[in-house]
């Protein structure tokens, strides 16, 4: 749609800014609290700036362990999607089989329905097959959803990369397994490695299903919800959140300018 | 390289090259021969995985609402029975139902109306560096914590907060008051009503349904807006006539959406709005200390249900095509 | 000698369609031999036979005497030039072609002399580090020769080569391409839909459609002596005349085929055929005239330099009886 070169109606523009903005001032608003001095409430304007409670957050020992968690459960679960997600996505664009429609389908269902329904049918799964909580549950949960956000991507760069290619690699004597490495591995590289990193983004975020995966373990986000419930240090929480922003920006950008040319990032149905 | 030197090496070698063998040459022609055990093979991992632990999990959950909790034990009866059922068509149970569709109804709207600008004005208007700007500044918010963005909410809605500042600032905090003080959508303060719940849904879910209504206003050929224009419209029938139309299958995926996440979100409700229940908050409790499981397995059912007729009417009027 | 491709009886079916017919089929050693007919007619399925990117339902084939069926293309000493040139994208012009190499073993130094050599080859001397991205139609599909001819293969299949080239590049190509092949001895194979494109490159042709070949032939025999109104009428554009008419003109009742350039405007001799001039197209060297004969449509091309007749006029025609080529059947 590139028709009209002429620009566009004020009061469009308006609306449109008026309405990006609406989207990132909340956010940009945490960083200020997270240097406000006022400690017991969300006091507008804040009553003076301090950077003490970085200091604070570093030295509390639950943030710490909470991050870890977090981190360990993200990459696992990156891992096996990674894996899972890949292989589905060549299969299904290699060829047509019979069945294909409804695959698709299964692999979108876990972020397609409600998280709430997710978490509490692992959660009675698990007590009915009377497995206990622990780390390896919350990972059972998350790779199972990191797999859409990865075979999204690579189902999407599948489509593009040309299948000639493939038969031109077979065609110079290389044989399957020379063709994949040497062919098709670069070509998808870029695509694998953002949706690795949407879905490390992904499962560093999530605390829907996680909290009913989850015995006595806190993750990150979980750690965030209790203190939203019921908060110890205010602007404790406040710097922990600047923090998460700043920590998924990167993965994100990162996502972006490695599937840049011409498609969109296939992670966009959360 | 002469032609002699060509002719030489050409018939030096056979028309079929010899097996390289190892491991890896053999297992390639297997595949070669047999695509079938390939697909297999590459097939199973994943679909046992997702069918194992995602659909057989689903599966335990949809079992479970046939059977009942004993109330004076607090035991699981696992016998087939519909009593759950009838436990949740209960009036008070009823009431939550239809506060969560009544609030992810309206949500969507809101949502339609707040994102339509931002998605027309990114897919028709914006170029070059202006795009990437607009993309980015869709993708991160909608990558961005889930949490902090309530919590961020949480900050400006509080009563000591920037909005109440603000409201004071210019005089019409007796506006605000006034809406509190109105029957269903007012309460305590903007972060304890179901208003600040609202407002908060759509902050959450407004880039799920910007993007799949820009991806299908980009998808409409620029020569179409032409052709009507070259046949006489205005600007403004264009956009009634061609445009809207072709948008709204983009509307309508990302409606799937805001409807959905709203039907089963627990968080927002519980923490920016009033105590009253929403059926993701319902299922949670249920599941909780009471230790119900059958009635919150009946609880999800619900969305389920409602998500199943709203695809279906979804995929009829195209939106899949959206996604 | 050993054909260096042979089909018997092959067919290809993909469900009920037959993509390939019961083909038989030699190509001699050394030949340049081209496939030619129209979309869907079986030729481009015949290539990929060769090549190993489909397996015959029946029938067999041989590649200078070796079973070629169950192999798969990677065994095969046999490269294709595609029709999109699938070059590598995230390789440059000279890995791209030492591509054939590498996965065969070649170490580094030999097969990037090799590639260079075989991109002099092709005149594209020093583009090794370009990308494929950078270069042009017509740079792309050298690099793609390269990368084939630089295997030595025994055969080499062309899949509608110069399809997406322009005139003057296309032209250019195909003389490139016949000394080429004259100067490496290699058997060619290519597959096209233009006619004119194998008259001028092929030593023989054959003629496909609907899964089968209707004529195998040197150009010559082909356009001279199409032996079904199809290959007349895919072969140039040559006016099919039927029994009725030529019994008349010709003597015999059957099917025939007149070349255009053969249809002369002659003034009222004996043997002379009234005709209307319905249309006349100037293409620069020659000029087609649309003739109504009798009922008959017929199209003459007369060389520059004739004075023409206007349209609507009335023109007598003639032609010589030995180019009124009498055809088998009417199919």
């Amino acid at each position: 749609m590139r028709s009209d070169l002429q620009s566009a109606p004020l009061s469009l523009k308006i609306a449109a800014a008026a309405g990006l903005l609406f989207l990132h001032l909340p956010i940009l608003l945490i960083f200020v609290y997270a240097f406000t001095t006022e400690e017991k409430s969300y006091q507008w304007p804040p009553p003076g700036f301090t950077t003490q409670w970085l200091a604070v957050t570093w030295n509390r020992p639950d943030v710490w362990q909470a991050l870890g968690l977090s981190v360990q459960v993200g990459a696992i679960s990156t891992a096996i999607a990674l894996v899972l997600g890949t292989l589905c996505a060549a299969a299904v664009s290699g060829s047509k089989f019979f069945g294909r429609e409804t695959i698709s389908l299964l692999v979108i269902l876990p972020i397609a329905l409600p998280g709430i329904i997710t978490g509490i049918a692992l959660r009675s799964a698990f007590s009915l097959a009377e497995i206990p909580f622990s780390m390896w549950t919350i990972i059972l949960g998350h790779a199972t959803f990191c797999v859409v956000v990865v075979y999204n991507n690579a189902v999407a760069r599948f489509r593009r990369v040309s299948g000639s290619l493939v038969e031109a690699s077979m065609d110079l004597d290389a044989n399957g397994f020379q063709t994949f490495r040497y062919c098709i591995l670069p070509n998808i590289g870029t695509a694998l490695v953002a949706g690795g990193m949407l879905a490390f983004a992904l499962s560093f975020d999530e605390v829907i299903v996680t909290t009913f995966t989850a015995g006595q373990q806190q993750t990150l986000p979980i750690w965030m919800l209790e203190e939203l419930v019921r908060p110890r240090q205010r602007p404790v929480t406040n710097v922990v959140a600047m923090v998460v922003v700043l920590v998924t920006l990167l993965p994100i950008l990162a996502a972006y300018y490695l599937t840049r040319d011409g498609d969109q990032i296939a992670g966009s149905g959360k | 390289m002469t032609a002699a030197d060509v002719a030489h090496r050409v018939g030096a070698k056979g028309a079929i090259l010899p097996d390289r063998g190892g491991l890896w040459g053999h297992l390639s022609d297997t595949f070669w021969r047999r695509p079938k055990l390939l697909l297999f093979l590459m097939l199973a991992p994943p679909v046992l995985w997702l069918g194992i632990v995602y659909l057989g999990s689903l599966f335990a959950l949809l079992l479970q609402s046939f059977f009942s909790i004993d109330e004076f034990s607090g035991m699981i009866n696992r016998q087939f029975t519909l009593k759950t059922y009838a436990d949740l068509l209960q009036p008070s149970n009823i009431d939550i139902i239809l506060r969560t569709v009544v609030m992810a109804a309206v949500v969507t709207l809101a949502s339609v109306v707040v994102a339509f600008p931002i998605a027309y004005y990114a897919a028709r208007y914006a170029r070059g560096k202006w795009k990437a700007l607009f993309y980015l500044g869709i993708m991160l918010p909608l990558w961005s914590s889930y949490l902090v963005k309530i919590y961020a909410w949480k900050l400006i809605l509080a009563k000591e907060g920037i909005l109440t500042w603000f409201f004071e600032k210019v005089h019409l905090m007796w506006l605000v008051d006034a809406w509190l003080s109105l029957p269903i959508v007012g309460g305590n303060s903007l972060s304890f009503s179901f208003t600040g719940t609202f407002i908060v849904f759509v902050y959450v879910w407004l880039p799920f349904m910007i993007l799949p209504v820009q991806a299908s206003l980009e998808r409409v050929p620029a020569n179409l807006v032409e052709a009507s224009s070259d046949l006489g419209a205005t600007p403004a029938q264009t956009f009634r006539n061609v445009l809207f139309p072709l948008a709204l299958p983009g509307i309508v995926a990302g409606s799937i959406f805001t409807f959905s996440l709203t039907l089963g979100d627990y968080i927002i409700p519980q923490i920016i709005g009033n105590s009253q229940l929403f059926i993701g908050m319902a299922v949670y409790a249920h599941q909780g200390t009471a230790g119900n499981i059958p009635l919150a397995a009946a609880f999800t059912v619900v969305p389920i249900v409602v998500m199943g007729f709203y695809l279906w009417g979804a995929k009829r009027m195209g939106a899949f095509d959206a996604l | 000698m050993t054909p260096a491709v042979s089909f018997k009886q092959v067919s290809r079916h993909f469900g009920q369609v037959k993509a390939v017919d019961a083909v038989d089929l030699d190509i001699g050693e050394g030949e340049f031999f081209a496939m030619l007919g129209p979309s869907g007619s079986g030729k481009t399925t015949c290539l990929r036979l060769i090549a190993g990117f489909e397996q015959p339902t029946s029938g067999s084939i041989e590649i200078f005497g070796s079973q070629a069926e169950g192999v798969p293309p990677y065994r095969r000493n046999v490269n294709t030039v595609f029709q999109d040139y699938a070059l590598f994208p995230h390789l440059n012009v000279l890995d791209n072609v030492a591509y054939g190499l590498m996965v065969k073993g070649v170490g580094r130094t030999e097969r990037e002399r090799e590639a260079e050599t075989a991109l002099e080859m092709v005149k594209l001397p020093g583009y090794g580090a370009r990308r494929p991205g950078q270069l042009s139609g017509g740079q792309r599909q050298r690099v793609a020769l390269a990368r084939a001819l630089v295997n030595r293969p025994k055969v080499l299949l062309l899949d509608e080569p110069l399809g997406a080239l322009d005139l003057k590049l296309r032209e250019n190509m195909q003389e490139e391409l016949k000394s080429l092949q004259k100067a490496l001895g290699i058997t060619f194979v290519f597959v096209t839909h233009d006619q004119g494109e194998a008259l001028s490159m092929a030593n023989r042709i054959a003629v496909f459609n609907d899964g089968r070949i209707m004529q195998v032939g040197s150009p010559e025999d082909i356009y001279q002596r199409p032996n079904s109104r199809f290959v007349a009428d895919f072969v140039g554009s040559s006016n099919v005349l039927p029994p009725d008419f030529v019994a008349r003109h010709g003597g015999q009742r059957r099917w025939a085929s007149l070349r255009p350039e053969a249809v002369r405007i002659v003034d009222g001799e004996g043997s002379a055929i009234a005709a209307t001039v319905v249309s006349r197209s100037y293409l620069g060297g020659t000029t087609r005239l649309g003739l109504d004969v009798e009922g008959q449509r017929i199209n003459a091309l007369l060389p520059a330099g004739q004075p023409l007749p206007a349209e609507g006029q009335s023109v007598r025609i003639g032609f010589t009886p030995a180019d009124l080529h009498l055809m088998d059947d009417a199919g």
